[in-house]
Parts: C-alpha cells; structure tokens; sequence
C-alpha cells in the first residue's frame, strides 16, 4: 500500500467511563480497516480497556434478565476484534499497556496480544509514526 | 522530533498518584531521550505555585506519607532543561502574581500561542 500510514494514539479513560473511549476505537478502527500500522499506548485507566476479566452481565431494567439477551458490550473484545481487523487487512498493531499504570490497579491480566511497556516506548512510537493522538481523561 | 505536552486538566488523582500523570510522564520520557517542553494552561497554571501545600491526609489509621509536590515537578524538568511555558491571561485570571510562582517559568500569551505551537512537530493536548 503506497499510502501506508503509521498512526499511534495514547489513551488515558478507564472503560464504562466516558464515550472517550468509543471514539479512540473507532477511529483505530478505520485506521485497522485501511490496513495501516497502529500503536496504542494504554496510560492510567486505559490499561483496563483490554481487561481479560470483563464480564457481561444481564440488565431486567432492560428487559433482558439473561446475559445474553443484553449482549453487554465488553472494551476488551472490541479490543480484541481490532486487533483481529488489522491483521486481516495487513497492518500491524503494537497495544502497550504502562506497567506502573497496571501494577497500580492490579490490571495484569490482559487479553493475548497486548503488551507490558514504559513512557519510552510511547517516544519510541510516536517517532515512529507518521502522527500521534492523544485522547487523555478531563 | 519535538513535542509540546499541554497540561490543560488539573489535579487529576494527584493524591492518588503522588504527582501530576503528565508531568511525570514528560519527567519519564526526557529520561529516555524525548525532546519535550510542557505549556501550563488553563487550571493547570496553579502547578506552578510555590505555597501548595497539600496538608495531612488521612483515612483512619492509614496516614499517607508521600503527597504530591507538583511546583518541584514542574521545576525539576526546568532543571531538566525542559521550557515550561505558562499562560499569562490564566494566571491573571486566577490573581496569580509572578513572585507566587516558581523560577524559570516563560510566560506565552493566548495571542501568541498559535506561534508557539509552530515550533513544535506535535502538539499533543492532555
């Protein structure tokens, strides 16, 4: 692809926060879709986007008493989904997580294909990439 | 490549963190080689006064140790050789004389932001 792009985007929101978090993804997910290379630096909260224990619940305020009549949206597998969509369309994806963000929280255990990382990898990234977002928590 | 970090939001979890998660993550990447500088904007003109002062915190017996000294923060990355770049309207707005703030701080207009940001090849807002 003569246009290839390499994007990096840092995250800062915890999940089931704020829509902040919807938005970062869908944009990765046209970046995944056009088969560009894309880092996401996961900081603070964020570490728990990719969170391998999210679990969906029911809702009987909803009307759906059964787990999976809600189909509760899970961060983690549209992460994983992302992840699965640049593949497929031949980009790559680098997701690090700041290890002393997930220490903090106790946020270890993250879904395959997400790594443990430092601030320097962030730099290594943007200076890497043709641009950088930063979509941090206000 | 060199990049300019806003730091707009204010005392977000820095109780919780024992800094400002901006600050130190510039603090964090100058180590690893980063060129950066940091504009203060907004409520986060207040990291550069001196007599914060955070007092004891508490929670029944747990008494926490360590707090947050965000105005040496901000002054170890000047020492850092890091510009530190401050609003002045923001400061006027919140009646912050300069002799309140710390030492090295360059003051930028709103006016004279724009101009500011053309030195950099990022501007990354937080």
């Amino acid at each position: 692809m003569a246009d290839k792009k390499t994007l990096t985007f840092a995250l800062m929101d915890a999940p089931f926060e704020t829509a902040r978090t919807t938005t970062a993804l869908r944009l990765i997910d046209i970046a995944a879709r056009r088969g560009y290379d894309i880092n996401v630096f996961a900081y603070e909260g964020a570490v728990f986007v990719p969170f391998a224990l999210q679990k969906q619940h029911s809702n009987p305020v909803h009307g759906h008493p059964e787990v999976e009549e809600e189909d509760h949206p899970l961060p983690r597998e549209w992460v994983s989904a992302l992840i699965d969509e640049v593949m497929k369309n031949g980009g790559k994806i680098d997701w690090v997580n700041c290890g002393l963000c997930v220490d903090e929280r106790g946020a270890g255990e993250s879904i395959e294909g997400v790594r443990r990382g430092a601030p320097g990898d962030f730099w290594a990234m943007a200076t890497a990439s043709d641009n950088t977002l930063v979509i941090a928590t206000k | 490549m060199k990049v300019l970090n806003v730091i707009a939001t204010a005392y977000r979890a820095t109780l919780e963190e024992q800094d400002d998660t901006v600050l130190w993550l510039t603090h964090a990447m100058k180590g690893a080689g980063a060129e950066l500088d940091v504009l203060l904007r907004a409520n986060a003109v207040n990291y550069a006064v001196k007599a914060q002062d955070i007092g004891r915190l508490a929670f029944g017996e747990r008494v926490q140790k360590q707090g947050p000294r965000l105005a040496e923060d901000v002054a170890g990355l000047i020492a850092k050789e890091v510009d530190v770049y401050i609003v002045t309207e923001d400061l006027a707005d919140r009646g912050l004389a300069a002799d309140a703030l710390i030492d090295g701080l360059k003051e930028v207009s709103r006016a004279d932001m724009a101009t500011l940001f053309d030195d950099y090849d990022h501007i990354w807002h937080w």
